[in-house]
């Protein structure tokens, strides 16, 4: 698979990339960012946030229509000592602190969810055990706000898995002290049904260290806004996702990560596989250096592996830099068919079809996967690779 | 004593919407032990040769049959002609990314050997052929082919060859783009799986040179996607001398 670099077009596709002609990040939002929902417009699909998404797929969650079910998604935190887990109100001062709803779902979401779960990590508290929070869809709409919040050096492994069939859209706040180290893995392993649109701010503190895995498999329809902004000079963020679109699905990542701050990291990295009629993935990586922004050092890397025809890829990575003094920015961007000289070459080695085939797939996720970190993650994913690709064949 | 047969060989690839033929009636008998030299001008349809035998999808064959000890290669897939004996060092190897080599190795080798090697005397024979090749041990934990530079591209292939120990090697161009202290190597692998006198060798060349490392049977002159004359040794020193000019004037149509 040929990568292109800064020039965002892989040579050998069967999906379509575009493209974008110059900077967006500013101009992509139809409204500015806020808390309420009556300050956006209901989307119409041609805007350029939303032109990618297929509203009548979205179940009403970005005109108003979608209204909350009271049961229907269950919540389950299984947390070590030391951490506390609440549930609260609207009012409580820790919502909102990390980003503001920047589109309509995200502002709806925000709007409409009654108790909000507040997780928190004392200050030098360093986990020896992940915090796993279970989210569980039993046929429901749903609004959620959840606020993951670790104290000045405290470090913790946070594990969100979404199973089930549900309508949720929902914003998750992270909030990092100084020196802090999170690692959060967001697992999509929805029934396919489900609808799930999500907005996730991070907010580095001053050399506090974040990672995000997002893993996307499930679902009739996902939409994630994973976004990062740093609150003080130092921090480091890595974004990493894979994802596995099938007949059908619509899988949509939109990123941004915005150099507010002198002297921070950024690495992105998310790929994905996808096979089967009308399988549609979008990938929108905005990388933002602001003119305050000195020293800033930001990669960016979408990959897509097309395993059949009729599948569609959306790349789009955005750099916008608005100063000259930093330590590096790039991306690159590459989607490209099966290749079949791989399977060739491994099945001249004796290696059959099936097995050869599991061993590319593998192969090309097998960078991100060895970034999770936490063992029965990794190997539920492997597992999960395969039993996709077991489909595939049939 | 296995051998392969081809006869009669046809084959065409589409190219830019149009059908060429490139083999135009390939006849040749390797047996086991004996070591065949295809030697051509670049273009004159050797890989196009190596590539229809192991089964690459590109390549279709018109007419004509490809045997080893009787049983019809040309019915079998990719994965069965190499499990049932016949091996490609290619041209160019392909990069594989996220596979490492050790993996590679080990799962090619339960495919062929139709059983998983013990994993202590396996890890002993992948290092000491290895050794052999002169290839340094961190390349077990490197992806397949992924940036490794031509030589230890082909260091790579014959290690292969060494492990697989297939009935007929076809080794195209291994010879093409080494320095002449990898192709001693690189040659010196071939002739340790010759000397069992277990394999049969299609050896593909464009140059004399290698002919000096690895002593071949039989030599044979291919040109315009067949093979034009055939002889000992000795045809490779009259080639050396003259070139293939007198083959590709007039020659090729004989
Ligand atoms: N996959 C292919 N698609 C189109 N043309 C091909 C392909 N493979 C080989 N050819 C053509 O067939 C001819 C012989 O090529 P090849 O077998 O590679 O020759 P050699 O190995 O002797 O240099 C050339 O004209 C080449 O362009
Ligand atoms: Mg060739």
């Amino acid at each position: 698979m040929a990568e292109a670099q800064n020039i965002p077009v892989g040579s050998t596709t069967a999906g379509s990339i575009a493209v974008a002609a110059e900077s967006t990040v500013a101009t992509r939002m139809s409204a500015p960012p806020s808390f309420d929902v009556a300050d956006f417009p209901v989307p119409h699909g041609r805007e350029e946030e939303w032109r990618f998404t297929p509203l009548e797929r979205l179940r009403g969650l970005h005109d108003g229509t979608a209204v909350a079910t009271g049961s229907g998604l269950k919540v389950e935190v299984e947390a070590p000592e030391g951490v506390t887990v609440e549930t609260v109100g609207r009012d409580d001062a820790r919502l909102g602190k990390a980003g503001t709803p920047v589109d309509r779902i995200a502002a709806q979401a925000y709007s409409s969810f009654e108790k909000a779960s507040v997780v928190t990590v004392p200050k030098e508290k360093v986990l020896e055990t992940p915090i796993r929070i279970a989210v569980h869809g039993e046929g429901g709409v749903a609004f959620g706000h959840q606020v993951i919040e670790l104290g000045a050096f405290a470090e913790a492994v946070v594990v969100i898995d979404h199973t089930g069939d549900a309508v949720l859209a929902a914003n998750v706040d992270y909030i990092l002290g100084d020196g802090a180290k999170l690692t959060v893995v967001s697992i999509q392993d929805w029934d396919e049904k489900s609808v799930h649109v999500a907005q996730h701010n991070a907010l580095v503190g001053r050399d506090a260290s974040f990672k995000s895995v997002v893993v996307t498999f499930g679902g009739d329809l996902v939409r994630l806004h994973p976004r990062v902004q740093y609150a003080g000079t130092g921090g480091e963020a890595e974004l990493f996702g894979l994802y596995f679109t099938d007949k059908g699905q619509h899988q949509e990542h939109r990123l941004l990560v915005d150099h507010n701050t002198p002297h921070c990291k950024s690495n992105v990295a998310y790929k994905g596989a996808l096979q089967g009629d009308d399988a549609h993935a979008v990938w929108i990586g905005d990388v933002l250096i602001e003119a305050k922004a000195e020293g800033t050092d930001t990669y960016e890397m979408n990959r897509n592996l097309v395993l059949t025809d009729g599948a569609r890829v959306d790349s789009v990575p955005n750099l916008e830099i608005e100063t000259g003094e930093i330590v590096g920015a790039g991306h690159a961007s590459a989607t490209g068919r099966f290749d079949d000289e791989q399977l060739f070459y491994l099945m001249a080695r004796g290696i059959q079809e099936h097995d050869a085939r599991r061993l590319v797939v593998r192969g090309f996720f097998a960078e991100l996967v060895q970034q999770i970190g936490v063992d029965d993650i990794e190997e539920r994913l492997i597992a999960k690779i395969e039993e996709e690709l077991e489909a595939a064949v049939g | 004593m296995a051998t392969l047969e081809i006869r009669d060989l046809h084959v065409t690839v589409e190219a830019d919407n149009s059908t060429k033929e490139i083999l135009k009636g390939v006849d040749l008998t390797v047996k086991q032990g004996e070591t065949h030299a295809i030697m051509g001008p670049n273009g004159s349809g050797k890989s196009t040769l190596a590539y229809s035998l192991a089964g690459h999808p590109k390549y279709t064959i018109t007419s004509g049959t490809v045997t080893l000890d009787g049983e019809d290669v040309l019915e079998m897939s990719v994965d069965e002609r190499a499990r049932a004996g016949l091996f490609l060092a290619m041209q160019y190897p392909v990069e594989v990314p996220g596979v490492s080599v050790s993996n590679f190795l080990r799962t090619s080798a339960t495919a062929i050997r139709g059983e998983a090697p013990k994993l202590r005397t396996w890890v002993k024979e992948v290092k000491e052929a290895m050794e052999r090749l002169s290839i340094d041990p961190s390349f077990a934990e490197r992806n397949v082919n992924e940036g490794f530079s031509g030589g230890e591209k082909k260091r790579h292939e014959i290690l292969q060859l060494e492990l697989l120990k297939p009935k007929v090697a076809i080794l195209d161009e291994t010879d093409s783009g080494l320095d002449v202290d990898a192709l001693r190597v690189v040659s010196e692998g071939v002739n340790r799986v010759r000397e069992t006198g277990e394999v049969g060798t299609l050896l593909i060349t464009h140059y004399t040179r290698i002919l000096r490392y690895i002593k071949p049977d039989y030599v044979h002159v291919f040109s315009a996607g067949r093979i034009v004359e055939s002889g000992g040794a000795e045809l490779a020193d009259k080639l050396e001398n003259e070139g293939y000019e007198a083959y590709t004037k007039g020659g090729a149509s004989a």
